[in-house]
This record gives C-alpha cells, sequence and structure tokens, in this order.
C-alpha cells in the first residue's frame, strides 16, 4: 500500500477526459434508444398493414350487389298441370324464369354469345331464390312482381371495381359493365346486406358461399375443447400446485408439461390422426375429434396458466384453513380454489382463443374437407373457422378473396372478444396480497 | 487480517466504547453527564451544530426529496468537506439513503422521485438543466449496500469505468490502472492470479472491496457509500473500514451507516437523521460524546434504533 | 336406449343417490346424535361416486369395444372372396356399410351392402340395449353398496379424498400420457416407413419427390425420400424469421422495458402482444395475398428474378408473428436482472444505453439465448404460414428469394386428401413429424433448461 500518493492531477485530467469523449457517447445513446423505437414502430406498422389490407379487401364481403328483375312467375314453366303439388313446385325450372326477365331487359342482345354472356348476369342462386319464394307464397303463379335477385360473382367484383379501371377490363367484362351502368341509371341495383354470408355453408359459389357452418363447426369443437380441457386443466394444476410432492416425479411431469407447450400444433394433428382415427375409429371430420385434438394442445397452456394463479395465492391462507381443522381437500376446494378461479379463467380463455385460431393440427384430422351441409352435431362432418379461410383463400375465384378477407374480420372479432374478457376478468378480478 | 484493529485511526480517543462489540461493554451506552448538555427537546427540527465546511467540495443547502407526493427528506442543509469522512446516521427510513443518491443524482433512475433546493459541487449546481449526469457520476462514485459486481471477470469490473471514459488508450494502462485500484482496494493481492475469473465468484467481502475497487478506478473526487457492510461478517466489515480510513487520503467520502460503531471509528463528521430531518451534525466525537439534541442523544443510546 | 340418454339418466341417478346418503347420514345424527365421522354431504358424495363411476367405466369399455364387434358382425354376413380382400379395401368395404347403415346418401347401395348394414344396424340396437341394462344395474349395485357401508364410524370424507386424489393424479398424468402417445404414433408409423425406404436414403437423401410413388405397384421403386432439401428449406425460412425477429423483439423490449414511460408501455405493449394473438392462418393469407406478391414485384423492378412463393415473403411474416413472442420474453428476462446492477454501472457514469449493452444484456443473456431457441423452435414448427406462402417444391438452396418447402408443409401435403396407410407417402409424413418432434424437443428442453439456470440465478 505504498502507492497511495495524491492524485489531484489526475483528477482534474481525468475529468477532462470524461468531458471530452461525452458528445460522442451521448450521440451514441440517442441512436441506440432511436433503434429501440423504430423496432417499435416498425412491430406496429407491420400490425397496421396487416389489419388495413385485411380490413380494405374484407369490408366489401359484407355487401352483395343485387339487381331487380320483373319476373313473370309463368304458371306454364312452373306448374302446367296446376296441381301445386309440393313435387312439382320443387322440380321445376326457375331457372328459366329469371333467364327471360333479364332476355327483357336486353331485347337488343340477339347474338347467341351475347346472350349467354347475358344470362351470366344473375347469380346461379337466382332459381333456389325463386323456389323458394313460390313454396312458401304459392299464389304468386301466374303474377308479375319485382324481385331483387344476387347478380354473379363476377358482375358483383365489377360493381365494387375490383377488377380495375373500364379501359383494363377483357371484351366479356365489358360488356357486362355496359349492362351493369344501363341498369344502374334504371335503379335495379343497389348493394344490401350479404345475409348468405352469415348464414350458409360453404360452396363452390362465392355468392353462396357463407361462414355459417364453419362458425358452427368451431362452436362444437370448442365446446368438446372447453369442456374437456377446463375440467382437466385444472384438476391437473391443482393437483401438481397443492397436493404433489416435489420430487422427481412430479419434476418430471412438470418438465413435461412444458415441453408439450412448445410442440409444433401439427404435431398434435398426427397424434389424433394415428390415435383417435385410425385406432379408436372415431370419425374424421368431426368436431370431436377436433376438439379433443385442441384440448391436448390447451392443456398445458391451462395447467400452466392455473398453477401461476395457485402460486398468487398467499400461503397464509392455506394455513388459515388448515389451522382450523380442515383437511388439504377442503383446504384448496374451500379456500384456494375460489380465489385462484379468476386467474385460472383468464389463461383458459386465452387457452381456448388459441385453440379458435388453429388450424394445422386440424388439416391432419380431416377437417379440411368441402362440407356444404352445416355440421349438426359432435360426429358429423364438419370444418372450423380458421380452416374455412385456409380453403377459401386457395379457391382461384377473384370473389373467395374478399371473402376470406371477411372471414378473417369474424375470426377477429371472435377472438378480440375472447382476449376482451380475459383481460377484463384479469382486472376486475386482480388481487394484490 | 490479524492487525486490523490496530489501524483504525481514532479521532477522538474517548470514543473508544464504541469500538466494543455490544456485548463486550459493560453496559449500554453510558449516559454521559446526565441530559445536562442536551438543550433541544425532541419537537425540534432545525439543524443542531455546523452543517457549514470550510473546505467544502459539495454544498446542500434547503434540499428536499418527495417520492411522488410523500416527502422523503426535508430542508436538508449540509457541506461535505475535503478529504474528510462524514457518517449520515439514524434510524432505518429516515431518508439517509434517500440524501445521499442525491448527491451523484442516482434518484434520477427511480420513477417520480423529485428533487428541490441547491446541491452543489465545487460551486456547480448539480440539479441543473444542462447538468449531465455522466461526468458528474465519473467526478462522484458510489458503492451500495449489496455488493453488485458484474457477471464479468474480475479484471472487466474494475476496467469497464475507465474503458467506458475512455480514461485510457492502451491495453497497459488498463492494466496499470486495474492493478493500481486493486491494491488500493487492498484486494491486490488475494486476486492477482485469478483476474479472468467472473467476479461473481469471490465472497461477500471481497465482492464489496471488488466493488470499491471498480469505483476507484475511474478516478474519482468523492466517494458514496451505502451502508457499505451491511451485508458483511465483522471480519470483512473491519476490512473495509481500514480501507475506508486510508482512502480518507484522496477521496473525500460520504457513508450512512447503521452501526454507530462504525461511525465512530471511521468518520471525523458526523449527520443525524430522523424521519427525513438533519436533526444534528458535528464533530464525530462531540456528536458521539456530547450530543446536543434529545434526538440524538436517544439514537446514540439505544433508546430506538 | 341413446348413448346419451343413458349418460344423462347415470347422471341422474348420481344426484339421487347423493340426496341419498346425505339423507341417511343426517338420520343417523338425528337417531345416535351428532358423532358421524364426516359431514353428512360426504356420505352423499360416497354413494354418488359409487353409483355413477363403475357405470361410466362399463361405458367407456363399450363403447370402445363396441364398433369393432360391430363391424366384425357386419363383415361376416357378406360374401367370403368380399372380405378376402387387403386391409384397404376392407376399410372402404366398412365405410360402405357404414354409410348404407346411416342411409342418408346411398339409398340405392347394392343389397350384399345392405344386408350387412341391416346386420350392423341390428347389432348396435342390440348392443344398446344390453348396456342399457348392464350400466344400469351397475349403478344401482353400486348405489346399494355404498348405501349399506354409511355408519357413524365410515369415514367417507376419507374415502371421497381418495378418489378425488386419484382423479387429479390422472390428470396431471394425461400430460405424461400425450407425450408418449406423440411418441408412439409417430415412431410406429415412421418405423413402417422405414422398413419401406432405408433410413439413410432419409436422412441422407438430397431428393424429395413423393407424388411419383403414389401408386401401390411403385413402392419404394421410384420415389425419392430424401429430407435434406426440406430440413434446409426450413431452416433458411426459420434464419429469415429470426433474421427478423430477434432484433426488432429484442430492441422493443429494450424499449419498453428501460426507455418509455409508463404511459408508452401501456398501450405499446397490449398492441404488440395482437401480433402474437392473430391466427397464424391470416399470417398466412397476409403473406400470400400481400407480401410475397410486393416481393416479387420489388425485385422484378430492381432485376432480381423473385419466386412468388419465395423463403424471404414466408420467412419474413413468419418473423413478424415471432416478433412478440422475442419481445415478451426478453422483457421478462430484462427485467430480472436486478437494479443493483443498473445502479452499479450508473454510478461508475455509464450512460443508459451502455449500461444496457455492457451490463443488463450479458446478465441477461442466458435467458434471451433460451427465448430465441424456443422462438426458433416455433418457427421450425410453424405451418399454416409455410402451407399458405411456401412452394411445394422441394429445392437444396440457400437462396432466400427462391422457392423452398419445409416439413411441416410437407406433412400437411402428405396427408391432406386421400390417406392410404401403407403407402410410404402417407407413412413419410409420420417420418418426418418424427423429425420435427425430435428436433423442437432438442431444442425446447434446451432451451427450458437454459431458462431454469437463468431464472434460478437471479431468484
Amino acid at each position: 500500500m505504498n502507492d497511495l500518493a495524491p492524485h489531484k492531477v489526475a483528477t482534474s485530467r481525468s475529468l477532462d477526459i470524461v468531458m471530452e469523449g461525452l458528445a460522442k457517447r451521448r450521440k451514441a445513446e440517442l441512436r441506440f434508444r432511436a433503434y429501440g423505437l423504430i423496432s417499435i414502430i416498425a412491430a406496429l406498422l407491420f400490425l397496421l398493414i396487416l389489419f388495413s389490407s385485411i380490413i380494405s379487401k374484407g369490408y366489401s364481403a359484407f355487401l352483395y350487389t343485387n339487381v331487380a328483375l320483373d319476373i313473370t312467375f309463368d304458371p306454364q314453366i312452373i306448374d302446367p298441370e296446376g296441381t301445386r303439388s309440393s313435387d312439382a313446385l320443387s322440380g321445376a325450372d326457375y331457372d328459366a324464369l329469371w333467364k327471360s326477365a333479364v332476355y327483357r331487359l336486353f331485347p337488343e342482345v340477339t347474338d347467341r354469345q351475347k346472350k349467354r354472356a347475358l344470362s351470366g348476369f344473375v347469380g346461379s342462386s337466382a332459381g333456389q331464390r325463386l323456389r323458394a319464394m313460390v313454396k312458401a307464397e304459392p299464389e304468386l303463379i301466374g303474377t308479375t312482381r319485382r324481385v331483387w335477385l344476387p347478380v354473379d360473382d363476377n358482375i358483383d367484383m365489377l360493381a365494387k371495381g375490383h377488377l380495375g379501371e373500364v379501359s383494363e377490363l377483357n371484351d366479356r367484362n365489358r360488356d357486362s359493365q355496359g349492362w351493369l351502368v344501363t341498369l344502374q341509371n334504371q335503379d335495379r341495383i343497389r348493394k344490401a346486406i350479404n345475409q348468405e354470408f352469415f348464414t350458409n355453408g360453404d360452396s363452390r359459389e362465392p355468392e353462396a358461399a357463407g361462414i355459417w357452418g364453419a362458425v358452427s363447426g368451431s362452436a362444437f369443437t370448442l365446446l368438446v375443447t372447453i369442456g374437456l380441457s377446463l375440467p382437466i386443466g385444472i384438476a391437473a394444476a391443482i393437483y401438481l400446485e397443492e397436493f404433489a410432492s416435489r420430487d422427481r416425479w412430479t419434476d418430471f411431469i412438470e418438465v413435461n408439461i412444458n415441453n408439450l407447450a412448445a410442440v409444433p400444433s401439427i404435431v398434435f394433428g398426427l397424434l389424433g390422426l394415428a390415435v383417435f382415427i385410425n385406432i379408436f375409429g372415431l370419425p374424421r371430420s368431426s368436431p370431436l375429434v377436433g376438439g379433443l385434438v385442441l384440448t391436448l394442445m390447451t392443456l398445458p397452456v391451462i395447467i400452466i396458466a392455473g398453477r401461476s394463479a395457485l402460486k398468487s395465492v398467499p400461503p397464509s391462507v392455506r394455513e388459515a384453513a388448515l389451522g382450523i381443522g380442515a383437511s388439504p381437500a377442503q383446504m384448496v376446494f374451500d379456500h384456494v380454489l375460489p380465489l385462484a378461479m379468476p386467474g385460472m379463467l383468464t389463461g383458459a380463455i386465452i387457452g381456448t382463443a388459441r385453440a379458435l385460431g388453429e388450424s394445422a393440427p386440424l388439416l391432419m384430422i380431416g377437417m379440411v374437407a368441402f362440407i356444404v351441409d352445416v355440421p349438426t352435431g359432435l360426429t358429423s362432418p364438419a370444418t372450423v373457422l380458421p380452416v374455412q379461410i385456409y380453403l377459401w383463400a386457395d379457391s382461384p375465384e377473384r370473389a373467395f378473396v374478399e371473402r376470406t378477407s371477411a372471414a378473417i374480420m369474424v375470426l377477429l372479432v371472435f377472438l378480440i372478444v375472447m382476449n376482451g374478457l380475459a383481460v377484463y376478468l384479469r382486472k376486475r378480478y386482480e388481487r394484490r396480497w | 487480517m490479524t492487525t486490523y484493529t490496530a489501524s483504525i485511526s481514532m479521532s477522538d480517543p474517548n470514543a473508544e466504547h464504541y469500538l466494543l462489540a455490544p456485548h463486550e461493554r459493560a453496559s449500554p451506552v453510558k449516559p454521559r453527564e446526565k441530559a445536562t448538555n442536551v438543550k433541544f427537546d425532541r419537537d425540534h427540527r432545525e439543524t443542531i451544530g455546523e452543517y457549514t465546511s470550510a473546505s467544502a467540495r459539495i454544498r446542500c443547502r434547503n434540499v428536499d426529496v418527495f417520492y411522488g407526493e410523500k416527502p422523503a427528506v426535508q430542508d436538508i442543509n449540509l457541506d461535505i468537506g475535503n478529504n474528510q469522512v462524514i457518517a449520515l446516521i439514524g434510524p432505518s427510513g429516515c431518508g439517509k439513503s434517500t440524501f445521499l443518491r442525491c448527491l451523484n443524482r442516482m434518484n434520477d433512475t427511480i420513477q417520480d422521485c423529485r428533487v428541490t433546493g441547491d446541491i452543489s459541487m465545487d460551486g456547480k449546481p448539480i440539479y441543473g438543466q444542462d447538468v449531465d449526469v455522466v461526468p458528474l457520476r465519473a467526478q462522484v462514485g458510489m458503492v451500495f449496500q449489496k455488493p453488485n459486481p458484474f457477471p464479468k471477470s474480475i479484471f472487466e469490473n474494475v476496467a469497464y469505468g475507465p474503458r467506458i471514459h475512455g480514461l485510457v488508450n492502451a491495453k497497459s494502462e488498463l492494466e496499470e490502472i486495474v492493478e493500481k485500484s486493486l491494491r488500493r482496494a487492498g484486494l491486490w493481492d488475494e486476486v492477482k492470479d485469478r483476474l479472468a475469473q467472473p467476479g461473481t465468484g469471490l465472497s461477500g467481502g471481497q465482492q464489496q472491496r471488488l466493488c470499491i475497487a471498480r469505483t476507484i478506478a475511474v478516478n474519482p473526487e468523492v466517494i458514496l457509500m451505502d451502508e457499505p457492510c451491511s451485508a458483511l461478517d465483522p471480519i470483512a466489515t473491519a476490512k473495509i473500514e481500514q480501507l475506508i480510513d486510508e482512502l480518507r487520503e484522496l477521496y473525500t467520502i460520504v457513508i450512512v451507516t447503521h452501526s454507530m460503531q462504525q461511525a465512530a471509528r471511521v468518520s471525523q463528521r458526523t449527520a443525524y437523521f430522523h424521519l427525513g430531518h438533519l436533526i444534528e451534525v458535528g464533530e464525530t466525537a462531540q456528536v458521539f460524546t456530547h450530543p446536543q439534541h434529545q434526538l440524538t442523544e436517544d439514537y446514540i443510546t439505544g433508546r430506538f434504533g | 336406449m341413446e348413448k346419451s340418454n343413458l349418460l344423462m339418466l347415470i347422471v341422474l341417478l348420481g344426484v339421487a343417490a347423493y340426496y341419498r346418503g346425505t339423507h341417511r347420514a343426517e338420520s343417523l345424527i338425528a337417531k345416535n346424535g351428532p358423532r358421524l365421522h364426516s359431514l353428512p354431504g360426504f356420505y352423499g358424495y360416497y354413494m354418488a361416486l359409487w353409483s355413477t363411476l363403475p357405470a361410466l367405466l362399463v361405458m367407456v369399455f363399450w363403447q370402445l369395444g363396441e364398433g369393432h364387434v360391430m363391424t366384425a358382425g357386419a363383415l361376416a354376413v357378406l360374401p367370403e372372396e368380399m372380405t378376402k380382400a387387403d386391409a384397404s379395401q376392407i376399410s372402404l368395404l366398412i365405410n360402405d356399410i357404414r354409410n348404407a347403415a346411416s342411409e342418408s346418401t346411398y339409398a340405392q347401395a347394392n343389397p350384399v351392402i345392405q344386408a350387412a348394414a341391416d346386420r350392423y344396424l341390428q347389432l348396435g340396437r342390440q348392443s344398446n340395449l344390453l348396456l342399457t341394462i348392464l350400466s344400469l344395474c351397475v349403478s344401482l349395485v353400486g348405489a346399494l353398496f355404498a348405501h349399506r357401508q354409511i355408519k357413524p364410524t365410515f369415514r367417507a370424507r376419507n374415502q371421497v379424498e381418495k378418489v378425488l386424489t386419484v382423479s387429479l393424479v390422472s390428470c396431471a398424468l394425461l400430460a405424461i400420457l400425450t407425450t408418449v402417445g406423440i411418441v408412439l404414433s409417430v415412431l410406429i408409423e415412421s418405423v413402417r416407413f422405414f422398413q419401406m425406404v432405408p433410413v439413410t436414403d432419409f436422412i441422407f437423401g438430397l431428393k424429395w419427390s413423393p407424388q411419383i410413388a403414389m401408386r401401390s405397384d411403385q413402392v419404394g421403386s421410384s420415389g425419392a425420400f430424401g429430407a435434406i432439401p426440406l430440413v434446409t428449406g426450413t431452416l433458411l425460412i426459420s434464419l429469415v424469421a429470426m433474421i427478423v425477429a430477434v432484433p426488432i423483439g429484442l430492441l422493443s423490449a429494450i424499449y419498453l422495458s428501460e426507455y418509455s414511460g409508463p404511459r408508452f408501455r401501456s398501450t405499446a405493449k397490449p398492441l404488440l402482444e395482437i401480433l402474437a394473438g392473430i391466427p397464424t392462418v391470416v399470417y398466412g393469407f397476409f403473406a400470400a395475398l400481400v407480401v410475397a406478391p410486393f416481393i416479387r414485384d420489388l425485385g422484378t423492378s430492381v432485376g432480381l428474378d423473385v419466386s412468388s412463393e419465395s423463403a424471404l415473403a414466408a420467412g419474413l411474416v413468419m418473423g413478424i408473428m415471432i416478433i412478440p413472442f422475442v419481445s415478451s420474453l426478453s422483457d421478462d428476462f430484462i427485467n430480472a436482472v436486478p437494479q443493483s446492477l443498473r445502479d452499479g454501472a450508473y454510478a461508475l457514469g455509464a450512460t443508459q444505453s451502455e449500461t444496457i449493452r455492457q451490463v443488463v444484456m450479458p446478465a441477461a443473456l442466458p435467458g434471451v439465448v433460451g427465448g430465441i431457441l424456443l422462438a426458433v423452435s416455433r418457427a421450425i414448427g410453424e405451418t399454416m404460414i409455410v402451407v399458405m406462402a411456401a412452394g411445394l417444391s422441394a429445392n437444396l438452396t440457400f437462396n432466400p428469394l427462391a422457392a423452398v418447402t419445409t416439413v411441416t408443409t410437407q406433412i400437411v401435403t402428405l396427408l391432406v386428401g386421400d390417406q392410404e396407410f401403407d403407402s410410404p407417402k402417407t407413412l413419410a409424413a409420420f417420418a418426418l413429424g418424427l423429425v420435427l418432434f425430435l428436433l423442437t424437443l432438442a431444442l425446447n428442453i434446451l432451451a427450458l433448461r437454459i431458462v431454469r439456470k437463468y431464472r434460478e440465478q437471479y431468484e
């Protein structure tokens, strides 16, 4: 300790050195700070682009272009024998009704090809609509009514301006554009809420394709998922947190659960295919199998959330319960569990929201099939909303792009509601000990 | 290790009493000459004693510190003299650490902490708008309650300060500074063969001396110490105290301590804080033997702690 | 009786048993004074458990066996030459029979099938009747047994709690069962696959073209099952994703935890987390519809030849998806670094960025590395984005502008549509599943171990 000589000179010098380097260091500081801010802005910008591109592409799907046609419900076509029997009314050629109505609007179109194009102006589901009208009200036969019918999906795209400027259109579309303008001038064109989109199942025809089948498929699937994963997950969390002794065995289960939470979802699909379908023989494409697969996938999330909710209940509550002679089970179920329940439910909702958005494992178990019928139960073939989005995204028709985006918007609304509920629960029951 | 008691310098032989561990004393601190020289009762809040200093490095006037709306420290006037050790004592929560952290603006890192009043170093206000905390902290170093070596090697721990401030250009200079700082901190002989090992692997006392070495490597003028021995065992504490006494020659030291014995052993001046107020300040020996304020008397006689 | 109705009935029986048991315990109190071992409710629970659990077990096992017996019975009706076919044709046959039995679509099935379907339905009815009688009997016997056990000294609470504990344990064990199920299901099919295609061809093969081997008479002869191009494709896309996600995620986390004020943080953080909540199929659609064409046009405008299904587009979007994952994990680890270390650096006069870069980050590094490994594992296992935005062409390339395919994409392609469980094409999907599982398992275990160790360091 002999080099303790005073360093007053050195001190003032070192302060000078510090001051010298300061400007550079302050600049580096600002730069670093800017990187952070830029990163956040970039991430949020991505989010903005994502949402705006989906909304801008999808909002128009909620409206659909309809055309007003003066339909003559000609008894000769509908029911020439006059029996008015249900069979006769169902079997009639309703397409002829609207086709003749369209031709009457444009008597100048005589060329066969153009006439065919003209008949393609109205959507192919128009016949079914007319049939439904007549069956509901047979008195219509013999009258002439102005009926609003959906146009063809290509015409709808044209009317919404999705096909580009007039100059960019091909010949056929240019003809259609001309007719569209004519009809618009006659007030025969309007945009109406696209009810079919919300009430129909899937269809090859964009104008008839709806999300109701997929939404009910998702509902049935989630029913199974919630019904199984919630009780099982909570039970497992209670066991691991409150009853299990801390030993290698519990440790092993814990590592297992943590690892399962990070296993790719598609692997759960392989499990579902091999076990539930091939070994147990459960029906393919059914919400039951989908729900089981998603249950296995969601369980780790619920168990982990449940455990941390239980952990946040202070030991004093347990000691107090045990201190007045409650059994461990009574202590857990009467005192700890009610306090941990909001946290557990929050975790469960977040897990379920993830399951609602999941599609990869469901592709494995056949929920990707083209299914027109709205599912009626846990074992009827079904698809779910995200898979429906995947299917539509793959469809070549231009009109499916806006339907895909619209379906995404519906899915996101569901997810936002669920996550909002989770946030609300957390805020409402948040407790600080 | 065996000679540490001998080297402790005492500014006042009367304070020897405090050198003994509590259980070695015959009775708690003897009430000296009864209460005759205690002039101020417990409600008095103005600072008693000489708070100014002829060789003041840091001058504090009317300093208030608030956490949010809650005042933590109120109306402090105190000078920190050059090349002396001043001890800040007082019961827990009395604001001594808060005040200490004002001196190099460490309170800046705490949200909603607000400091008013004037604190100046060598005549320059340190809470001025245009003051950069970086050179301030290079001048006013700090050692914390719990040893907090960086998760780096021993060498890197000490070299970190000179490196960020650009104090050295060549590697040899850096090695020189590291060695000198470790020597001054009395750690060199213990670690010279394992400079590349992580600093977190040292014992608590060694870690604290490493933190002191790290602080003096930047060549500061003032060193703030926030209960530097509270996490250490008695032997390590004695080493640090010896070190403080040696460092006094080069640096101005402000030490916060819970231990009255420590204050008596290492400091020349002592300031007693109570509930955010600076109650009494004076020569250490004087404060401990003839406290002027009833609260100081109560504290040093162990009526509360 | 319909099974759902039967289930309801048994549950109702359970509720009745609960009330009966409770009532009996209460009457015992009335007779003998309050010296029952447990609260009356526990006797009720005890009785309810005995009346439902055994009956439910019977139902579960019945359900597992019933299908096999029914199809076997139905097949036995068919002429022998029809059932001598191979496994896939039999499964087709079974499908026909089931369809005919559900009589929804094919009313015009051929008479042989129709006869089998009738037999099938008849067996089903018999089975249901038998099950109803059996399970109700079991339920009543169980209730009776429990009822006779109810005495003042009987420890009903302990019994009920024992059942409770056992059921809790079995719920926890389900996690292990799931892992075992995953391992076995991919392993068994993989072994079958490796009987047809040598393991070495799969692991070291440079060519992947499973389509050629679609027809069963071509098994293994001309299909190429080299997994290397898939693995490199997966890694390429994951690499692009990590190049996007790691800096953005890490820097955002640093900014949010070290620089931003509470108000900015409380808006920006949930917004960032929205990115994590968006379903992957949405990202896939976004990648295919917006990002891929944008990158292709951008490339064309500077004279680059960019594939319309470039690895860059898929990786970029995947990176965006992973940003919040990286940032929230990093945030946790950065916050776990004790304030005392920051104070130490500030007290030396370090600036905030110096403190973060040179003290906080090195201290948080193990945790952050663990988090990044978890993110990589996530990128490797991600399916929908690559299925929708990456191609199917198995190119062995490291050019991010070219089209590559991934392990997950191929699993989906091989398994969507008709599956034949004896063709290497279908089985290859399980072999790829095994690769995927092992790869992510190794990453996860490594990452979780690092993270755990890191957490212990600062606890």
